[in-house]
């Protein structure tokens, strides 16, 4: 090289340096976000062409909505029986594929009462766009 | 360059020719082809989306048909064989080469493309170009599945065997007095991403005949059922299709280094800045390809690890926007069709880039996994940034193809409509993402925010295609009509050209080009 490269070098220093900050600091979300709390509530999510199941601990069964209540902790043991799937609650940023044959944890707190929607993410067929069900937070 | 128009000779002698020029112009013209049907596909879908319910497509069977149609045209049949083209018209001469290693390979080469068209487009698979199991072992209908996994096949030998001779080309058959560092770093471009190739295909290849046996029953390697992972499936696929992103999107930086020094009227910054960068992005596009598994229950560390490898890819793309844009300074700049296509290609390389670290940035990814963000974000690569590329190179080399020159004013008209329409189009698919849109849906339910941006993308999509027709139409008219170019410097830059325009072909006989 005829000429100096010193601008490059501080230019990839600060490009460097900013992604070791977003990579730090996503590890450390990731780590806290990534495991549940020892109380919340499990519930056993499955997806089928083209519509969702969820199961309580108590055994109750809902087919295309889910009643929670606000501020409690719970744990979706997410599955599928036919192909794959993605449980989505876009409002509270919950994402977890829905695979046959493996049972995939993801956990959140409502910390807003209402109703809200849970749509797939994973293409699934002929009927994915509209493989919705509804999610009711209530207020106790 | 040829001159095809100059001197015009039966189209067969085109279509069995083996000289690398021939070649080059064929996949020219079959990736154009390919543009144009892939495009007309996506217009469909955008016009599906303008609002809830059935607009123009009545079904969702045909709708999930078409964007994998769409998908798999744009990558294998336009963006992999417009490179070729380009490697095919200028590898050999910047190598100073009479010709490609094996002429007959890379005929060859091209010749399994159009059979491969021909069973994608006839059998319309419904699978996403991802052909993700066990949807695609056990729903998918035939007899288009199996069409796509033959033409994919097909695609797939084609791309190794065109790969193989650019390696051969670069390496074995430049001028001895060529040292490997002083190579143009538009055929560095094409030796690492063929290497590239040639390293991360075969993989696909496999998960393709496993998907196959899998389909006739006969072995279960990804479906649950009997005993199989789907998942297994993933890593295959992304092992080969992560890297295959820098496959292609590194020809198209090759190209923009080609267009950038040349109409700053400098020479490049730093060419061996630009060779360690191609050379660093081959070796990290393999350590990202799970960073599009985050959400199939990764663990924690797997999800570290291929956060890793991705931001790692970062510093060396910026690497070449740092060469580009140190190039351009105070560079007497002039910004002709090829210039302005390769500059909004950067600019929006540098936004898809920025946008991916979001997506690898491990919670994060949990907002934008598979929802229109995804989609913008990569459609700013595959468009933004490669298809301006190789549009732009296009531009270039048209003259030297033709002999005539493109209508200047037309081609700055496309420019704004194909970079405009890009923004609105695609950025705005960003924020819908962000909203929660899915990708690949076929409808949406009735929220405001979804109606809206979805019709301001739909708008974009308008643009790009009014460009488009523009650019048919100025390709079209020039071929015949244009003015005819001064071929020792067409685009009035002063200064001497890399290679000489008058590589000859035998087949024009004696003293032709």
């Amino acid at each position: 090289m005829a000429h100096s490269n010193w601008a490059e070098w501080i230019y990839l220093g600060v490009v460097t340096a900013l992604l070791i900050y977003v990579g730090a600091e996503a590890w450390n979300v990731e780590r806290i976000i990534d495991h549940a709390p020892a109380d919340a509530e499990i519930i056993i999510v499955t997806g089928q062409q083209w519509f969702w199941t969820f199961e309580h601990e108590d055994g109750t069964k809902e087919v295309g909505e889910l009643h929670l209540k606000k501020d409690h902790a719970y744990k979706f043991e997410v599955t599928s029986i036919d192909v794959n799937h993605d449980f989505n609650i876009p409002e509270f940023v919950v994402l977890m594929d829905a695979i046959p044959g493996r049972i995939n944890t993801v956990w959140f707190s409502p910390n807003e009462a209402g109703e809200f929607e849970i749509q797939c993410r994973e293409y699934c067929g002929l009927i994915h766009y509209n493989m919705r069900a509804k999610l009711y937070v209530e207020d106790v | 360059m040829v001159l095809e128009l100059a001197r015009p000779r039966p189209i067969w002698q085109i279509m069995f020719s083996t000289h690398h020029t021939d070649v080059g112009l064929l996949y020219l013209v079959f990736s154009l082809l390919a543009m144009f049907v892939g495009g007309a596909m996506a217009i469909a879908l955008r016009v599906e989306l303008f609002a809830p319910g059935a607009q123009l497509i009545q079904d969702a069977m045909t709708y999930n048909r078409l964007f994998t149609a769409h998908g798999t045209t744009m990558i294998f049949l336009f963006l992999l064989p417009s490179a070729a083209a380009v490697g095919n018209y200028l590898v050999p001469i910047m190598v100073r080469y009479k010709d490609m290693a094996y002429p007959k390979l890379n005929a060859i080469a091209f010749w399994m493309i159009p059979p491969a068209a021909a069973l994608v487009w006839l059998g319309m698979a419904d699978f996403g170009w991802y052909a993700n199991p066990p949807y695609s072992v056990i729903s998918a209908p035939a007899p288009a599945a199996e069409m796509w996994i033959f033409g994919l096949k097909v695609l797939g030998v084609s791309s190794i065997l065109s790969s193989i001779n650019f390696v051969v080309t670069i390496l074995k058959c430049k001028h001895p007095d060529l040292s490997l560092g002083k190579v143009p770093l538009l055929a560095w471009s094409f030796l690492t991403s063929s290497i590239i190739v040639l390293a991360a295909m075969p993989t696909f290849a496999a998960a393709l005949l496993m998907l196959l046996t899998d389909r006739l029953g006969v072995s279960g390697f990804f479906n649950p059922a009997v005993g199989g992972d789907p998942i297994a499936y993933q890593h295959l696929f992304w092992f080969t299709f992560h890297p295959e992103v820098y496959v292609l999107v590194i020809p198209a930086i090759g190209m923009m280094y080609e267009i950038i020094p040349r109409f700053s009227r400098r020479p490049i910054f730093s060419h061996s800045s630009g060779v360690a960068a191609f050379i660093i992005l081959a070796l990290v596009s393999f350590a990202s390809w799970a960073h599009h598994m985050f959400a199939t229950g990764m663990s924690f560390t797997e999800k570290t690890v291929f956060m890793v490898g991705t931001l790692a890819a970062v510093p060396a793309s910026a690497m070449h926007v740092f060469n580009f844009l140190a190039t351009m300074w105070n560079g007497r700049i002039k910004f002709a069709t090829p210039m302005m296509f390769a500059v909004g290609g950067i600019a929006l390389f540098f936004a898809a880039g920025a946008g991916g670290v979001v997506n690898t940035a491990m919670p994060l990814d949990f907002i934008t996994h598979d929802s229109y963000w995804v989609v913008g974000h990569f459609h700013l690569f595959v468009f933004g940034t490669i298809a301006f590329g190789t549009i732009g190179f296009v531009y270039y080399l048209f003259p030297y193809i033709t002999g005539r020159m493109y209508n200047e004013k037309w081609g700055v008209v496309h420019f704004i409509l194909a970079f405009v329409g890009a923004c609105i189009t695609f950025f705005t698919q960003h924020i819908l993402g962000l909203f929660g849109m899915p990708r690949r849906i076929y409808d949406y339910p009735e929220i405001d925010a979804w109606i809206s941006m979805n019709q301001l993308v739909s708008v974009g999509a308008m643009i790009i295609l009014v460009g488009m027709v523009i650019f048919l139409g100025n390709m079209i008219y020039s071929m015949a009509k244009g003015k005819p170019a001064n071929l020792e410097d067409p685009f009035g830059l002063g200064g001497k050209y890399y290679y000489p325009f008058a590589q000859r072909n035998p087949q024009h006989g004696e003293g032709g080009y």
